[in-house]
């Protein structure tokens, strides 16, 4: 195995070179993040993502992403779109997934396929307001990954592991985050 | 030289040797942190054997020992005795500022002038305290490692220890056994066997040449000064204090301590890959080991290969604790110390208040600094790490000296 071989669709050396420079410059690390979500009928909502700030200014993609989510038809609902829960979990393995790769990327390992299937368990005795002691979210999330790469079964863990330590969706779905909801 | 702890001490002699005029400001008595700034029952993580400083080292008859305290600060006691080093007790520096060519160090006794100054004043001379301990709830007491002495000191009921590397497990290990129940919070950690296929750890680190990876020959040297230190303790029987060995007398594990709020501490819930990373990293480390036994065909010097259980963890750990329901007496930050150079006036500190060098040389001719994670080399912390590189820094401030 050749670094030269060795190709997942990551530009390592850009990602290295990124964050040499942001070293140098850690106020140009400064990201942030938007999506606007407009309710449509019911518990149906459609959501776009287009611009985002980062590297000292306003970026601007090619096009406008939109996602609809509602809720499925045993609740009552018209099943529109996935469930706000499932983008959660959609996020999640999309995030580890291209850690995965890029992981992979810069250790030289050559990824034939990458899959994961997501599991989230929730008692929805806590939406429902039915029991206080059980939670809204989740009990736990369980990902499985599958995955063919040139690399012994420790190395591919090794991957699947580093991947969850440099995670932003991992980190957000483990640990507390402060969030503040306001009312124009 | 500020500080008369074994770096500050080596690098005296290699002066000494090299004919250079020096002194060694020291605040306290010599090994002052290994005096005043440990807990009762630590000791080295290294065997005796491996305390090599320039023109001394070990003396007794147990070299495969680990010293305790008494016994480490005597080892230094004697060499500063041994090499006659010019120590300056009780003399606290105050400020190092440049003037011309040379340093102005004023101290609580009186003013030196240097051309060259050694800073060795220690990597542990500040706790760490994450900024959440102040919002503990009234009625828990919140110490931090570098204030723990000894079980005693701390209240009846449960401790909650935050940090995993050798002070949180050898202290939630210790304090466990007193009879207060330990809850231990596990982040980032390096899990190491104490032994292994026969022989310390610490003889394949030195054997296998890991201790003296050079600082300009690693990928991300940043990266390698940041690794949490091991997770080891010195133990008389060869065994290895690990999760396992913890849970093992029943402590409990929740995952990192991520939050605090209306007394009720929040865990991440990334304790199992805190685990999986940190078995698969002493894997590797393993690896690397059985590959140089057979590159050299030490295979036959050692026991076969093996491998530890894999580190048990619970299957749902609590993600919140109500610390004063639980019965949680006391919070005991195992979260890391740093450095003290709030006295250096000297433009050599990055944004964040951490001192910038190449191997120990700064951006400020003649100043240079000793003691610290990975300066030169991976075992640079360790006492025997100060031999060679106050052997590389000398000569590097001896070329100095003579312009």
């Amino acid at each position: 195995m050749s670094e030269a071989t060795v190709n997942n669709g990551v530009n390592a050396d850009a990602l290295v070179a990124a964050r040499e420079a942001l070293t140098e410059a850690p106020q140009a690390a400064q990201f942030n993040w938007r999506a606007s979500c407009e309710w449509k009928n019911g518990t149906h909502s459609h959501s776009t993502v287009e611009g985002f700030f980062g590297l000292g200014e306003e970026q601007k993609r090619s096009k406008t992403f939109a996602f609809d989510a509602d809720h499925p038809e045993i609740f009552a609902s018209e099943d529109l779109g996935a469930t706000p829960v499932e983008y959660v979990l959609v996020g999640l393995a999309s995030c580890l997934t291209a850690g995965v790769a890029a992981i992979a990327q810069y250790r030289d390992i050559q990824l034939k396929s990458v899959k994961a299937t997501i599991e989230g368990d929730m008692d929805i005795q806590g939406i429902l307001g039915i029991d206080d002691e059980v939670r809204n979210g989740f009990d736990g999330i369980k990902v499985t990954y599958e995955i063919d790469a040139d690399a012994g079964r420790d190395d591919i863990e090794a991957l699947v592991a580093q991947s969850q330590k440099r995670s932003a969706v991992y980190d957000i779905v483990t640990n507390p985050t402060a969030v503040t909801v306001e009312v124009k | 030289m500020v500080g008369a702890g074994h770096a500050g001490l080596a690098m005296s002699r290699c002066l000494a040797v090299r004919g250079i005029d020096h002194v060694v400001l020291e605040r306290g008595e010599v090994a002052n942190s290994w005096r005043t700034e440990r807990w009762d029952s630590l000791r080295l993580l290294t065997p005796n054997w491996q305390s090599r400083l320039p023109g001394f080292g070990y003396e007794g008859d147990d070299p495969d020992g680990f010293r305790d305290m008494t016994q480490t600060v005597a080892f230094l006691q004697r060499y500063a005795e041994v090499i006659s080093a010019p120590v300056e007790t009780r003399t606290t520096v105050t400020s190092i500022r440049r003037d011309d060519e040379d340093y102005l160090v004023t101290t609580d006794r009186g003013e030196w002038r240097a051309r060259s100054v050694v800073l060795a004043s220690g990597a542990c001379n500040l706790a760490n305290v994450p900024k959440v301990a102040d919002a503990l709830p009234d009625g828990i007491a919140s110490v931090h490692s570098f204030d723990y002495r000894n079980p005693d000191q701390l209240p009846a009921g449960g401790v909650l220890v935050v940090g995993a590397s050798a002070t949180g497990t050898q202290l939630g290990y210790e304090i466990h056994k007193s009879g207060r129940p330990v809850t231990l919070a596990v982040g980032e950690h390096i899990r190491v066997p104490r032994t292994y296929r026969g022989r310390d750890l610490m003889w394949w680190m030195d054997n296998a040449g890991v201790h003296d990876e050079r600082w300009d020959e690693m990928d991300d040297i940043n990266r390698a000064r940041r690794v949490p230190s091991f997770q080891l303790t010195g133990t008389d029987d060869g065994s290895t204090l690990d999760l396992n060995a913890v849970t093992d007398i029943g402590v409990a594990l929740v995952g990192r301590f991520a939050g605090l709020v209306d007394g009720k501490a929040q865990f991440s819930g990334s304790l199992l890959n805190q685990c999986a990373l940190s078995d698969l990293k002493m894997n590797r480390l393993l690896n690397s080991f059985d590959e140089w036994a057979a590159e050299v065909g030490a295979d036959a010097d050692v026991e076969p290969s093996h491998r530890l259980d894999s580190t048990r963890v619970p299957e749902k750990p609590p993600l919140t604790l109500k610390l004063a329901e639980a019965g949680i007496g006391t919070v005991l930050w195992c979260t890391g110390y740093r450095p003290d150079l709030s006295w250096l006036e000297v433009d050599v500190l990055d944004r964040k208040g951490r001192i910038c060098h190449e191997g120990g040389v700064t951006s400020s001719p003649g100043l240079y600094l000793m003691g610290m994670q990975f300066l030169r080399r991976r075992k640079s912390a360790l006492i025997d790490g100060a031999a060679d590189d106050a052997d590389d820094l000398s000569e590097h401030l001896a070329a100095y000296l003579d312009g």
